[in-house]
């Protein structure tokens, strides 16, 4: 099909003028304006129509609804800023924005690292390349519920990986057989995050491997020439080269990690004792088990306005800094 | 000059810390899913004494016992045509939006691109909870239909940006050649320029695809019944059960699963090119 095209564009562009007569050719730059301005408005009417319905519209409505006390049945009543004064003094609010703070800076650092070497050690690979690429980026494809399944067996107490590690005999592994990764309030949150990086961590990889591939080698050469280490190599060259890539991947994960929602509730439902609890999980329960979703609306605009300060500062500290990211 | 090549090559070659690190990586990645194949295989009884290693009778009895209970079947079935219909229909509003927005005269320019990433990068949590009302008003709450028309939303702006910028590098000689032969707008756009950028929007669908059928707060806050659900939902439901059998779990993770990476590993340059614009494009 496309060489049918290329050899039919090719004798076109050959002779162009001899074909159409020469009126109509004049006549038409209009005719055919028009048209393409009518066809224009027909070709992105779909995107238009379902965005309007899905995303913009609600996303416009949440914002009259948070000022109201709408139960997602009845008639809503508008209460003005009641819902946002009870949102800031609750505890439960309180300390679900704690533990997205925490998921935070967890994914800033860790699956970030991961990521980081992992495409350093990788770049410098001549061969293997794409198979270790393939098999790190596996678990990216697969479903929230699909490594809930697998992890949920691998933290049990009694059949997971505590359990095998306590019968190899080394005392300071003993106690881990005990150990209700998901189930012990104060280990739970960091069970998830753990278990999300799983997933998580080769999606960054690739993308600061792509990043990576594209740093000229001569600056490698050069500084090789100075006889500096692979360590050196990272820090004076890789790391300034990607920086563009790094900083937005930062962004994303902080917009990401206030938004977390499916690891949680599939693995702990933001138990136990709302020790995983985020604001996603807490705006689900206020929105479809309370009904209160005048309330849970104040929430969806407070994860909202974080999201858009942390759009809003990336780009002050780019202007400031003059990145051409 | 020779002494200068010397320890450059030297170094090149990595090291076995690299090796190392790399391979503790990859068993990372890998390790739990053997686990999980493994314990696909074992019984009920097996799981509780050996719940790690290799199984020792292989009970392939547990696919159809898990295929059964956690009703595999009709799931599957539910998530081919929600994960077909979303792929399709991303790829015609993305398609058919990114060539207006860069061949045809559609006013406002610049404008239609921010409203792109603004409503790509908004929560879905923002419209998320008065969408399930309006969703019942519509009669699209509880249809497949209706999680079809929201995954269209919410997965189209990502791939209209993604064929936008493969259309904005592809030169416009053959359309115009068209053109001035007398092909209309439509003929251009399909004979012309569809089989050209056919590999972005290959691309964009399988994305698309994948990840409604890996969904799962929109399909858990919108498909109720059992008989619709797609196969996500049946996972999720098998394994809250409060007498969880793992090898059963284990599977139907594993049927769930593998659709998905037969697809992956045939396709990987395809997905990974498309995940790679996705952290990078934006």
């Amino acid at each position: 099909m496309i060489t049918e095209t290329a050899t039919t564009g090719a004798s076109l562009a050959g002779a162009p003028v001899r074909r159409g007569p020469q009126p109509a050719l004049r006549g038409r730059p209009l005719g055919a304006r028009r048209q393409r301005r009518l066809l224009a408005w027909v070709f992105v009417a779909p995107l238009l129509v379902v965005n309007l319905l899905v995303v913009t519209g609600p996303g416009l409505a949440s914002v009259y609804y948070s000022f109201t006390d709408w139960n997602g049945l009845g008639t809503p009543h508008f209460v003005g800023l009641s819902n946002y004064g009870e949102m800031l003094g609750s505890d439960a609010v309180g300390s679900a924005l704690v533990h997205n703070v925490l998921w935070t800076l967890f994914f800033l650092v860790v699956p970030m690292t991961m990521g980081l070497v992992g495409a350093f050690l990788l770049s410098r690979l001549r061969r293997r390349q794409t198979f270790f690429r393939v098999l790190y980026f596996v678990p990216y494809v697969l479903a929230t519920v699909v490594s809930a399944a697998v992890w949920r067996q691998l933290l049990d107490p009694d059949g997971g990986v505590g359990a095998a590690l306590s019968t190899l005999g080394l005392p300071f592994l003993e106690g881990l057989g005990e150990v209700n990764f998901l189930g012990n309030p104060s280990l739970a949150l960091g069970s998830v995050a753990f278990v999300n990086t799983w997933q998580w961590w080769g999606f960054l990889l690739v993308i600061f491997l792509a990043s990576m591939q594209s740093v000229d080698p001569a600056l490698y050469e050069a500084v090789r020439l100075d006889g500096a280490g692979p360590v050196r190599e990272f820090w004076h060259i890789t790391l300034p080269m990607i920086r563009p890539t790094l900083v937005f991947l930062g962004l994303m994960t902080i917009i990401w990690s206030f938004l977390v929602f499916d690891y949680v509730y599939v693995l702990t439902q933001g138990g136990p004792a709302g020790s995983t609890d985020v604001l996603s999980t807490v705006l689900y329960r206020e929105a479809f088990q309370n009904q209160r979703h005048g309330y849970a609306s104040a929430i969806a605009m407070l994860l909202s306005v974080i999201s858009a300060l942390t759009v809003l500062g990336y780009l002050a500290l780019r202007r400031r800094l003059r990145w051409d990211v | 000059m020779s002494t200068l090549d010397q320890p450059t090559r030297a170094r090149r070659h990595p090291q076995p810390v690299t090796w190392v690190i790399l391979g503790v990586l990859a068993l990372y990645a890998v390790g739990p899913l053997l686990v999980l194949a493994g314990n696909s295989l074992k019984s009920a009884r097996e799981i509780d004494s050996n719940p790690l290693g290799f199984p020792q009778a292989w009970s392939w009895s547990n696919f159809a016992e898990a295929w059964e209970r956690a009703h595999m079947g009709g799931a599957l079935l539910n998530s081919a045509v929600i994960a077909t219909a979303t792929a399709l229909g991303v790829a015609v509003i993305a398609t058919t939006a990114a060539y207006a927005m860069t061949r045809l005269e559609l006013p406002g320019g610049g404008a239609w691109i921010l409203w792109l990433l603004v409503s790509s990068s908004l929560p879905i949590q923002l419209f998320l909870v008065p969408l399930v009302s309006w969703w019942s008003t519509l009669g699209l709450y509880n249809q497949p239909i209706g999680l079809i028309i929201i995954y269209w939303a919410v997965y189209s702006p990502f791939a209209t940006l993604l064929v936008r910028a493969f259309l904005v590098g592809l030169p416009r000689e053959y359309e115009e050649a068209a053109r001035l032969d007398g092909a209309g707008e439509l003929g251009v756009f399909a004979r012309i320029v569809l089989p050209m950028i056919r590999p972005a929007v290959l691309t964009a669908a399988l994305v698309a695809g994948l990840q409604s059928y890996n969904e799962f707060m929109l399909a858990v806050t919108f498909i109720q019944d059992r008989d619709l659900q797609p196969v996500a939902l049946s996972l999720y439901s098998f394994q809250q059960g409060f007498t969880t059998d793992w090898s059963l779990v284990s599977a139907a993770g594993l049927i769930m699963a593998l659709p998905v990476v037969v697809l992956f590993l045939t396709m990987q340059r395809r997905f990974i090119d498309g995940y790679v614009s996705r952290g990078i494009a934006v």
